[in-house]
């Protein structure tokens, strides 16, 4: 491991066991620096705090906010609650997918340009359906109209 | 002239969305630049951030209040802005045509706003707006004057039931956990609103955050906790960055940490974000993952109130529970109870959706009839169609069907239909949504959420999505509406917890009172609403097509075939039922059966 890392590491555990942190907290702040967790960061936190790796896995993909590979640059969040199922999420994600060539459990475009997953719900139902990218919210969408704003962040 | 000119920009997410912050900048940017001539209008402008007003529907709205007059604006956009300052502000002439109509004000009136009044009203990062309007005096008042005896009494007699779902009586709630012996006690407040269709916690939090602060401090006084968790979604960020600003701010003002308000108790509250995932509202579930653990519930008892957060006695109560909490300690307990059904008192926020007019957030009174939210308040269905059903209590709740459109909404009014409170989502469906589908939708959340400890849920909920997802493919069995009434009752009656419990209400609830639509699924092979894509034959109508050759542009299969300006035709053999050339025809020449 770089010695760069290590001492983010470092930083995190130290902080960690100021603050009396439990795994989700360390999880959750090993992913806002990586971008995702990484294994050789649990490693390096199972030995480290002698916790198994085991434990921190159980968590980690016990929740659906954590992230065990790279993602695109852009997050494409297609909601999918009941208001936007009824109003058509379920088309907008399959005209996304197929213009993104994502194939079967694909998420993150080969160019690692976008990524493209939905959401339980935004709660921005007036709106329906909703598409976030980034943090900016597209409300009254169609597949169409949601191709075209997409380009915008193809280039 | 010395007028006093409030602008109330809407600040909630769905105004936020709608282009809430553009609207807000092009005021400021427009002050700045008429301010030069105009100085002594504009230095008496204030500029205002408001949480959701509920209608949401409306967004942008914009409030433009003068001296004691307010006139509301709808849909409002950055470039309106430059008109209603120049003809509005200085010329004192409202903008006639982008006035809210008539609908506005019933949307309104219908209602009884006990949690919502101030949403809209006060801007949420300022604590003293809050103290303005009379905050922080129910805390105050329970420090100084009531024991915490008093205290949990009088919420005893005011009838208050969790707003979170269950609807357990709040009073009794707290008075088990103060009953026990232990050396620390926790309050938590469940703001991890997971139910798609349901945004009415986080609304509440982002438009009035100190109100469930101090409900959480009159809890916290009254059980004896020391120190309290607000458990939220992480997926709510302006929820997150509001109560994170209203928790610095009560600190620095005495109302939480050491001896608040003077007295001699102390309470500290946290932040916990969630992690995403669903099962994570259920009591137990929400302490494991405040633990740093998987969520997964434990059986019960013992319950939380003996045995919650490692081990001590917790409370943990819902957003809107605890906001109701400070106008019952101002107003009384009896006030409270004059207003709502027998056994359901004060009222409920709802978030109401779907195919409606009026979508948005609403607070009614408990008992009002379901037909008077979906009309009166809800404006109708959308687009004049039938109504079909209101499905409510999100993943754990059932489809309301025309025939009791008249039930009363409250705790046992819905339960006695085989729907459920919940947390207060509403999602109105018109005669173009199939319920086999809106019951398979509900069983793929509940499958993918249901954390795997307890067999009938993991296994249950898997198989009878399988079932649904065949009867929608056009595989269904006739033995499969048997299978699928047993099997949910099996689920509902053996899961550990209130997740596995419910999550076969939106199944049992459609096949009781629509089961004609499962049989034209299996028997007849057809989907009524034409919703399942299977099901359905897609033909162009020679008679309306122009042969514009938009469809066959459309078709990823090349199923179309035609010369342009000529009538085209679908391939059957060909055709993958997508729905693209429907949706790509503009003639309505594309039909589908």
């Amino acid at each position: 491991m770089e010695k760069e890392k290590e001492e983010i590491l470092e930083g995190i555990y130290k902080a960690a066991q100021a603050n009396g942190d439990n795994i989700i907290s360390i999880l959750q702040e090993l992913q806002h620096q990586f971008g995702y967790v990484q294994k050789d960061s649990v490693e390096w936190f199972a030995r480290k705090s002698n916790i198994p790796e085991a434990k921190f896995y159980g968590v980690l993909t016990f929740y659906s906010q954590f992230h065990m590979s790279p993602r695109g640059k852009n997050i494409v969040t297609v909601c999918s609650g009941t208001v936007c199922h009824v109003k058509g999420s379920a088309r907008i994600i399959s005209k996304l997918r197929e213009d993104l060539k994502l194939k079967g459990n694909e998420v993150t475009t080969k160019d690692g340009l976008f990524t493209l997953e939905n959401v339980n719900c935004v709660g921005a139902c007036s709106i329906a359906p909703v598409v976030i990218v980034n943090e900016k919210v597209y409300g009254k969408m169609s597949p169409d109209k949601m191709l075209k704003n997409l380009k915008a962040y193809k280039e | 002239m010395s007028r006093k000119i409030t602008v109330n920009v809407c600040m909630g997410t769905g105004g936020i969305a709608a282009g809430g912050s553009t609207v807000m900048e092009a005021f400021r940017q427009e002050f700045a630049e008429v301010g030069v001539d105009n100085a002594r209008v504009v230095e008496k402008c204030r500029l205002h951030k408001v949480g959701c007003r509920g209608f949401c529907a409306r967004d942008v709205l914009v409030d433009i209040a003068i001296d004691d007059q307010s006139w509301t604006y709808q849909y409002v956009d950055e470039k309106m802005v430059k008109r209603l300052v120049a003809e509005h502000i200085l010329d004192n002439k409202p903008v006639e045509q982008w006035l809210v109509g008539d609908d506005y004000h019933t949307f309104h009136d219908n209602q009884e706003k006990i949690i919502l009044g101030v949403l809209g009203h006060i801007d949420p990062e300022s604590i003293d707006e809050y103290i303005g309007i009379g905050g922080y005096k129910a805390a105050e008042k329970v420090l100084a004057t009531m024991t915490p005896q008093d205290t949990i009494e009088e919420i005893k007699r005011s009838g208050l039931r969790g707003r979170g779902g269950a609807g357990f009586p709040t009073g009794l709630k707290w008075s088990f956990c103060a009953a026990n012996q232990a050396d620390r006690r926790y309050i938590i407040c469940n703001a991890d609103e997971g139910d798609p269709g349901a945004f009415m916690d986080r609304s509440v939090i982002e438009g009035n955050p100190h109100a469930v602060i101090e409900g959480m401090i009159i809890g916290a006084y009254a059980i004896g906790a020391d120190t309290g968790y607000i458990y939220i979604r992480a997926e709510y960020p302006l929820a997150v960055q509001r109560l994170k600003i209203a928790l610095a701010a009560a600190k620095e003002r005495g109302f939480l940490g050491k001896g608040i308000c003077g007295s001699s108790f102390d309470l500290d509250l946290k932040i916990k974000l969630g992690a995403g995932a669903f099962v994570c509202g259920e009591e137990t579930a929400l302490i494991a993952s405040i633990e740093g653990e998987r969520g997964m519930p434990r059986a019960k008892p013992p319950f939380p109130a003996n045995k919650g957060l490692w081990g001590k006695p917790t409370i943990i109560n819902n957003v809107e529970t605890l906001a109701n909490i400070p106008p019952i300690i101002n107003r009384g307990a009896e006030w409270f109870t004059s207003i709502g059904s027998e056994k359901s008192k004060g009222t409920k926020v709802i978030a109401l959706t779907g195919k409606i007019r009026n979508t948005g957030l609403i607070e009614i009174p408990m008992g009002m009839p379901l037909k008077k939210i979906i009309y009166d308040i809800g404006g109708g269905i959308e687009g004049d169609r039938l109504f079909k059903a209101v499905q409510t209590g999100g993943p754990s709740g059932g489809c309301i069907p025309q025939q009791h459109i008249d039930l009363p909404v409250d705790y046992e009014g819905l339960k006695s239909v085989g729907s459920m409170m919940g947390s207060g989502g509403m999602v109105v469906l018109d005669e173009t949504d199939c319920m086999v589908n809106i019951a398979k939708f509900f069983l793929t959340f509940t499958q993918e959420e249901s954390c795997g400890k307890c067999v009938p849920c993991r296994i249950g909920t898997k198989r009878l999505l399988e079932i649904l997802t065949r009867i929608t493919e056009g595989e269904g069995k006739p033995s499969d509406l048997d299978l699928l009434q047993e099997l949910a009752e099996d689920v509902r009656d053996a899961s550990l917890c209130g997740l596995g419990m419910s999550a076969p209400n939106p199944v049992l609830s459609t096949l009781k009172y629509f089961r004609h639509e499962y049989e034209a699924h299996i028997f007849q092979k057809k989907c009524p609403a034409k919703v399942c894509s299977k099901l359905l034959t897609f033909y162009i109508r020679p008679d309306h097509c122009v042969g514009c050759g938009a469809c066959k542009k459309a078709c990823a299969v090349k199923a179309i075939s035609g010369e342009l300006k000529q009538v085209h035709q679908v391939d059957q053999a060909l055709c993958i039922k997508c729905g693209s050339c429907f949706d790509a025809c503009k003639f309505n020449a594309v039909i589908k059966e």
